[in-house]
């Protein structure tokens, strides 16, 4: 009997003692004993039991695990809050020169111009899109950018000689938000949403105390929704003396159209691998750069990327990294942050040029509003409604409380069930207080025939549901493998290859 | 239109026919009058894919990589080779463009690489229990950090003056937002020197080998926290430890490091990848992403993230972490690498950088005016000290094609001619001898300038 490829084999167990694919450089040295260059007392008895692997198997041991992954160069990828846009192919090309891949990362800035000189024009222009002056590129991701500005704003009030204990954050805020409140030395305040998504200024002004260091918020926010009442907003905020803090996760909606520090940010964080194209690689990497106001600047993570001007003229420019920055916050990783994401990001924003930057937010709200047209229509509706009767910016939400009482499938089923379209589904059940919440974000790269594909399979999905609803329950049925058992993953925890004894 | 969008004259008119608006601008109703941008952006015009890549080649040929020098500079990053079927794999769409495997189903070759990558780290460690990556190594010792602070709730780090001081730094940045003190030990002769630890010490931050390449004596230093009740989190060159004592036998309780030299570029310091394993009694206060093995609805084997209830999507302000994107694919060129090393080959190499390491150290010893800085065994790395400014020993060597390492002037001022020398397999005999000349000349030198002023 021939037996069937087991696609679920771990590279692990692929192993076979004696192959390999690795073959040392030869030894030009002296063969000097090992106990003399590392005593035994500091060695291991047995090296790591590593596979033992020939290139041909793990090549095709990673091409045919690659198959089992869906990928946004695949199809259609509608995830709310993640910017699932298109990877430009250049970027891939460009960020893999040795003048960018193989330079080190403690290169004497002198032999460093070119990565400094990106690295300047980058933060240059991303500080020109948050309309705020001054950019540390240092923070890895999002989350990171987020902790920079918690422990910014820390740092503004400590220099004030002021004790602030609490930071307000939304309760459409993402999970990071008040993660990152608690890993910066602060407690959490919620502040509640008004009946039409907005923040409930009234729940704000009651909260916003002498005591609040910084209200976190994201604008448009993860509903998808411009914060109507900003300017006031920002009055309360400001009135106490606390720091307005932007989320940069859903910036993809306003690239040219308003800015952060326009409306009284004084920190933002970007998230490159959103609005600026570095590709998510399955969870990473990212880059999550923050952009100040001048009163923070001060602060900002060591070192900095600086342009020194060597002629009075400014005609000719040193970059350098400066570290003497006695009030600053200190460091949040090692080195200059993840510049091989800068530069694909940079590459990004000289493609597009401010018209097309401006252009590919237009589309993105373009396209969400669009989709929404389209689900807003009979046979879809009525089970899906949106969670506010608004225009949306970027992304909007829907509720799937109807479809869950009529129909009686729920948005994880709808979700699972979009699978075996061939559709990645979108966010499910967040933003926390939309009941059964849908969260889909199209981008601006998605042409109008997708759009209309997915609307059309949504409403193909609710019909089936109505006719049987098992149909979604149990699906998926066409995926690699099906409904997987997470909580059993939990209880008997395996989180590595067992090896043979 | 931009070359990434798709919306033709006639899509524009149906879709804002279909949302029922007259145009793009209606749709920005809600953003208040005054807070819209009314100019243009001060950014220049958009570029052909084809300038655009002429600007990034032109900038690339501005720094010196090195493609473009003999670098011994290491210091945290080093200049490993990285193999073809890499890049190979990781450039293939189904694992660059991905986000973070949310439905399972569709993402089963994501998971699992992160199983085998867990169970890699799990291997090279000695650690039951490994996080499928953070962000790189100086954060992910600041990561161990929080985890012991909510562990043990206690005032104070020790940290030893041989971790990496990006690292030393990063603890520092957090410990102040936790009001927590950082204390440091001293090194004595290359090797961290432990005064008594009090009972106010949650955890004591070690490097090994430490940041002037000297492997240390992991298993006393863990002993000695150990016994003060505080936890020992070690920071952990990976390739080293093919011949090392794992962290597991050393009585480590966290084990982390940069995870660059597994297949990782350069790339001026990152993306990268930190990796970040414990101990079982750790498992539920692990930051960051775990993939778990588990079974589909018909019995198949599949992989799905597990352990959730630990992150910052599901418990919020009460999370481990507040990490949310990491590196996902460097960690995949990381299992990727240490599959194509293999359980021997992981050994050759490293005993290879030993011995070239031990030829080298003991040809720059024997060069009048360079002294060892310390005596300890080291793998890939180690430090001498000069007699004379090492920034113009430097320089001089540069005019040869040198890059002789990195000054440990502004890092450790107690070394002021301090110099950090990296091997990898990448720098032959002839490339050390080419150093070690280029040294005794520059040093020589600059002792004749001193003497012929003096």
């Amino acid at each position: 009997m021939i037996r069937e490829a087991d696609d679920t084999l771990t590279i692990f167990e692929r192993s076979k003692a004696g192959r390999r694919a690795f073959v040392a450089p030869e030894l030009d040295v002296p063969e000097r004993p090992l106990d003399e260059l590392l005593p035994p007392d500091h060695r291991r008895e047995e090296p790591p039991r590593l596979p033992e692997v020939a290139e041909p198997e793990i090549v095709r041991h990673y091409n045919r695990l690659s198959k089992r992954n869906f990928d946004l160069d695949t199809g259609f990828y509608p995830l709310g809050s993640c910017t699932m846009k298109h990877n430009p192919k250049l970027h891939e090309r460009v960020a893999g020169l040795p003048g960018h891949a193989r330079l080190h990362p403690l290169q004497d800035p002198r032999y460093a111009q070119g990565a400094l000189e990106l690295m300047w024009r980058l933060q240059d222009a991303l500080g020109e899109i948050a309309g705020l002056p001054h950019v540390s590129l240092q923070p890895s991701a999002g989350s990171q950018g987020e902790l920079a500005g918690v422990l910014l704003t820390r740092a503004l009030h400590e220099d004030r000689g002021e004790h602030r204990t609490k930071v307000l954050t939304p309760d459409t805020a993402h999970g990071t938000n008040p993660a990152t409140v608690t890993m910066g030395g602060y407690e959490v305040v919620k502040v509640v949403s008004d009946s039409s998504g907005n923040v409930d200024l009234d729940d704000l002004r009651a909260k916003a105390d002498e005591d609040v260091a910084c209200l976190m918020l994201t604008n448009p926010s993860t509903l998808g929704l411009f914060e109507t009442g900003i300017e006031e907003i920002e009055r309360i905020v400001h009135g106490v003396g606390a720091t307005l803090y932007y989320d940069g996760a859903n910036l993809n909606a306003i690239m040219g159209i308003c800015r952060p520090g326009d409306m009284g940010f004084d920190i933002v964080h970007f998230n490159l691998h959103k609005s600026f194209t570095q590709p998510h690689g399955g969870g990473g990497p990212g880059a999550g750069p923050v952009a100040v106001s001048e009163r923070i600047e001060p602060y900002l993570p060591r070192p900095q990327v600086v342009r020194r001007e060597t002629t009075t003229n400014g005609s000719n420019a040193f970059y350098d990294l400066d570290y003497d920055r006695p009030k600053s916050i200190g460091r949040l990783r090692g080195f200059q942050g993840n510049y091989g994401v800068f530069v694909r990001s940079y590459a990004y924003i000289r493609s597009l040029g401010a018209p097309g930057l401006r252009e590919a937010s237009e589309t993105a709200v373009l396209n969400a509003n669009y989709l929404l047209a389209l689900l807003r229509r009979q046979g879809v509706a009525e089970y899906l409604p949106a969670a506010y009767d608004r225009l949306c910016m970027h992304e909007f939400v829907l509720s799937g409380g109807p479809m869950r009482h009529e129909l009686h499938i729920k948005t994880l089923d709808l979700a699972k069930r979009l699978l075996d379209h061939g559709v990645h589904p979108p966010t499910v059940y967040f933003p926390l207080i939309v009941d059964e919440a849908l969260m889909v974000e199209p981008t601006e790269t998605e042409t109008k025939e997708t759009l209309d594909r997915f609307a059309e399979i949504v409403a193909g999905i609710l019909k089936e549901a109505a006719e049987d609803p098992e149909i979604a329950r149990a699906a998926p049925y066409t995926t690699p493998v099906r409904r997987l058992d997470e909580a059993g993953a939990a209880r008997r925890l395996v989180v590595r290859q067992a090896m043979p004894v | 239109m931009t070359r990434y969008t798709s919306v033709t004259d006639a899509d524009l008119g149906e879709m804002l026919g279909t949302i029922g608006v007259d145009s793009i601008d209606e749709l920005f109703a809600d953003i208040p009058a005054g807070l819209r941008l009314d100019r243009p952006l001060a950014l220049a015009d958009g570029l052909s894919e084809q300038e655009v890549y002429e600007e990034l080649r032109a900038l690339a040929a501005k720094s010196t990589s090195a493609e473009d020098e003999v670098s011994f500079l290491g210091a945290g990053m080093y200049d490993h080779y990285v193999p073809a079927l890499i890049d190979s794999i990781i450039l293939r769409s189904e694992f660059l463009t991905p986000y973070t495997p949310y439905q399972p189903e569709i993402s089963q070759g994501g998971l699992q690489a992160m199983f085998e990558y867990q169970t890699a780290i799990s291997e090279l460690t000695g650690m039951p229990i490994s996080n499928a990556s953070v962000y790189e190594g100086p954060s992910a010792v600041a990561a161990a950090g929080y985890v012991a602070k909510a562990t043990n709730g206690r005032s104070r780090f020790v940290i030893s003056r041989g971790v990496h001081p990006h690292s030393r730094e990063c603890v520092r940045t957090l410990a102040h937002a936790w009001e927590m003190e950082v204390v440091e030990a001293p090194l004595q002769n290359g090797g961290t020197a432990l005064a008594d630890l009090g009972d106010d010490v949650s955890a004591v931050i070690v490097q090994q080998p430490n940041f002037l390449g000297a492997v240390e004596d992991l298993t006393g230093l863990a002993q000695a926290a150990r016994t003060a009740g505080a936890l020992t989190i070690c920071a952990c060159d990976p390739l080293p430890l093919a011949l090392l004592k794992t962290p597991a036998q050393c009585g480590v309780d966290i084990a982390v490091g940069e995870g660059q030299t597994l297949g990782n570029r350069l790339d001026f310091g990152g993306p990268s990848f930190g990796f970040f394993a414990a101990t079982e009694a750790l498992t539920r206060r692990m930051p960051g992403r775990i993939a778990g093995e588990t079974k589909d609805v018909d019995g198949k084997r599949g992989f799905v993230l597990t352990l959730q209830t630990r992150e910052q999507h599901i418990r919020r302000e009460k999370a481990t972490s507040n990490i949310c994107t990491a590196q996902a694919l460097n960690a995949l060129a990381g299992v990727i690498y240490l599959s194509w090393l293999g359980r021997h080959g992981i050994v050759e190499l490293v005993e290879l950088m030993l011995r070239r390491t031990a030829y080298a150290r003991e040809q720059l010893k024997a060069v009048d005016g360079v002294t060892e800085l310390h005596d300890r065994p080291v793998v890939r790395e180690f430090a001498v000290e000069l007699d004379a400014p090492v920034e113009r020993v430097i320089a001089r060597c540069r005019e040869q094609g040198i890059n002789p390492g990195y000054p440990l002037t502004r890092d450790y001022p107690e070394h002021e001619n301090g110099l950090l020398v990296a091997i990898t397999e990448r720098r032959t005999r002839a490339d050390i001898d080419r150093l070690v000349e280029a040294i005794g000349a520059a040093v020589a030198a600059e002792r004749q300038a001193v003497g012929a002023k003096a």
